[in-house]
């Protein structure tokens, strides 16, 4: 079809236009331009050219907190997603369950991020919270204060708690959209019900799959909230992600130029795997 | 290949039926020949899938039990029936090649790959879709797709029966034509029962030897297409067979005189009617003779259809249509005569017989 060309268009996305320039591309460039100069306070700058990027690449504390994010994220989704889809299976199709189901499904995600630290924080003390201290009464030694492999493990419940109910949703509403035909036409062919799945449910889902991914990498990838309530990045620096090293260099020891060079290396690391899953998740709808 | 019973079957989707207003099918006592090719015919809503749904498993009846081959199955899942059914849109496997989808029933039934390739070839052959066998399903047109759907429900030749549910409802006109016929043939090449739902009398009477009338949730005639044209056994028939349909004139019967409006017709027979609270005269467009002597009538409008003009007319304040040859005279003062051996007599609905 010929597209007809109207440069007042222009008038009329300019609103949005202004807002996006104000609320992400100014600001990015102000992380830009601290990004290639140093300072020292009172307003001085001094240009510093491409060294806080070095530096960073060169750092091991930054390579360290990058592979823990990346081995946090692959865990989140590797637990996340299959437990997701086999909740949303299993969830009614029609009656007075669906809408209770669904609340409860809803609820952790209504809840600020860092009261769920708070939640989890208080839940698994040893002293006071519920879990803690029944692990401990059962004799198994929790302390997420203390014990690196703990607090993983907490942050990792804690954060499919959270959010696997938003892939459950994303799977619910792809598979209440097959029509009855399909898993009639199943029956009739003799289908098991592995090859329903894998035939009939996953490709309808493929669509909110690819979303439910890349919406709990990119978050995953971008946590801050709850493990800051919860571990503080710590114990030591086992569970300091990248944002929270980030805060640390930024806000904590006020290296604003080395932060802003980080900040732009993270971005564009959450953009390029955000496109490799996306290439690689619909590259089976390209052929055929 | 099965004979099939249906055995005094009813159904209601909601639970505990009590008035008979709350059966989606009302009672249905039958027994389908094995290798017949039936057509279930009725308006939507009329209970037609829900009957052919009890017969493939994917409904459990309320009540009654169905027989193949004299064998219960009432309770048996579909998957243990060895039926194939064919749905009103297309099913396919997308991610599957066009290949695989018709290899998929045969594959869960385990059939050795040797026969599984040389049915689905064969199949493939047969819906013209063999260049198309190593693409992904996913990228065909509707068309292709119900072709595929076929396909899957004919690539087993051992089924007890095949149940089509409107298959060609989204196929374009040509191409219905051409699969019609290629059912039919392969109707008769491999004898299997045959049900085939549809709102379409064109297809129901071009395509089975039995055609199943239903109306609201009842079987009201099984026939010959012949039969049913020539001696509908409920107004419903009547009307929904023949275009346009039957007239059907409300009438007062007296012995063998039946009176509509200011005109009476005297009958060779007089019709049973017992004590039916209404009383209507049935007859065909085609059976309807315009000249210049018999009954009068007021010709309202006439609808040139090609090879025949219907004309639209009142006759005794009641709207009748009668098919006329295109070259037939329509004169001024026209006036009609009844085809006494084309006239059926319904009370309260169904055709009674000239046994007195």
């Amino acid at each position: 079809m010929e597209k007809t060309w109207n440069n007042k268009a222009w008038f009329l996305v300019l609103p949005v236009l202004v807002l996006v320039a104000f609320s992400a591309a100014i600001p990015l460039m102000t992380v830009v331009n601290y990004s290639v100069q140093d300072t020292f306070g009172n307003n001085q700058f001094f240009w510093a050219g491409t060294d806080w990027f070095t530096e960073i690449l060169h750092s091991p504390r930054f390579w360290d907190a990058l592979l823990r994010n990346l081995i946090f994220s692959l865990v989140i989704l590797a637990i996340e997603i299959p437990l997701g889809i086999l909740i949303a299976l299993n969830m009614p199709k029609k009656g007075l369950g669906v809408p209770v189901c669904l609340v409860l499904m809803a609820l952790p995600l209504l809840i600020p991020w860092n009261v769920v630290g708070t939640i989890w924080q208080v839940f698994g003390r040893v002293d006071i919270g519920l879990l803690g201290h029944t692990l401990e009464a059962l004799g198994i030694d929790y302390n997420y204060v203390q014990s690196p492999t703990a607090a993983w493990i907490t942050v990792i419940v804690m954060d499919v708690w959270h959010w696997t109910s938003l892939v459950v949703l994303l799977c619910y509403a792809g598979l209440v959209s097959i029509p009855d035909a399909y898993y009639q036409a199943a029956k009739i062919d003799g289908a098991s019900r592995w090859s329903v799945f894998r035939y009939i449910q996953l490709p309808k889902m493929n669509r909110v799959l690819l979303i439910a991914v890349l919406l709990r990498f990119m978050d995953s990838f971008m946590i801050y909230t709850e493990p800051f309530v919860v571990t503080g990045g710590g114990p030591g620096n086992s569970t300091t992600f990248l944002s929270i090293d980030l805060v640390k260099m930024a806000v904590g020891q006020f290296d604003l130029g080395p932060a802003a060079a980080m900040s732009i290396i993270y971005f564009l690391i959450i953009l390029l795997l955000s496109w490799v899953f996306y290439t690689v998740m619909t590259s089976g709808d390209a052929q055929a | 290949m099965a004979r099939i019973t249906l055995d005094h079957i009813r159904h209601a989707y909601g639970p505990k039926p009590s008035s008979p207003q709350d059966y989606a099918l009302k009672e249905v006592h039958h027994e389908w020949n094995d290798g017949g090719a039936y057509a279930l015919l009725g308006p939507s809503g009329c209970g037609k899938t829900t009957l052919l749904n009890i017969i493939s498993g994917l409904v459990t009846p309320s009540e009654g039990r169905i027989l193949f081959d004299g064998t219960d199955v009432t309770q048996l899942p579909t998957e243990r029936r060895n039926i194939a059914q064919v749905f009103q849109f297309p099913v396919i496997y997308d991610t599957m090649t066009v290949y695989d989808n018709l290899a998929f029933p045969l594959r869960n039934r385990r059939v050795p790959e040797a026969e599984v390739d040389r049915r689905v070839r064969d199949i493939l052959e047969m819906i013209d879709l063999s260049s198309w066998a190593n693409r992904k399903a996913q990228r065909l047109t509707a068309d292709q797709k119900q072709k595929i759907s076929l396909g899957r429900g004919l690539v087993r030749n051992d089924v007890s029966a095949i149940l089509f549910d409107e298959p060609l409802t989204v196929i374009d006109p040509h191409m219905k034509w051409v699969l019609r016929s290629q059912l039919k043939r392969l109707h008769r090449q491999f004898g299997f029962t045959m049900v085939y739902v549809t709102h379409d009398q064109t297809e129901a009477l071009t395509f089975a030897d039995k055609v199943v009338v239903m109306y609201d949730g009842e079987i009201v005639q099984i026939g010959t297409p012949a039969e049913l044209f020539e001696r509908p056994s409920h107004t419903f028939v009547g009307y929904f067979i023949g275009s346009p349909g039957m007239n059907v004139l409300p009438a007062a019967v007296d012995g063998s005189a039946v009176t509509i409006g200011a005109e009476t017709i005297q009958l060779d027979y007089a019709p049973k009617i017992g004590s039916a609270k209404k009383t209507e005269l049935g007859i065909r467009p085609e059976f309807i003779r315009l000249g210049r002597d018999g009954m009068p009538i007021e010709v309202t409008k006439v609808e040139d259809i090609g090879r025949q003009k219907i004309v639209r007319a009142r006759f005794s304040g009641h709207p009748v249509a009668i098919v006329v040859p295109e070259d037939g005279e329509i004169p001024a003062d026209a006036r009609v005569r009844f085809d006494p051996s084309a006239i059926s007599i319904y009370a309260d609905s169904w055709r009674v017989g000239r046994e007195a």
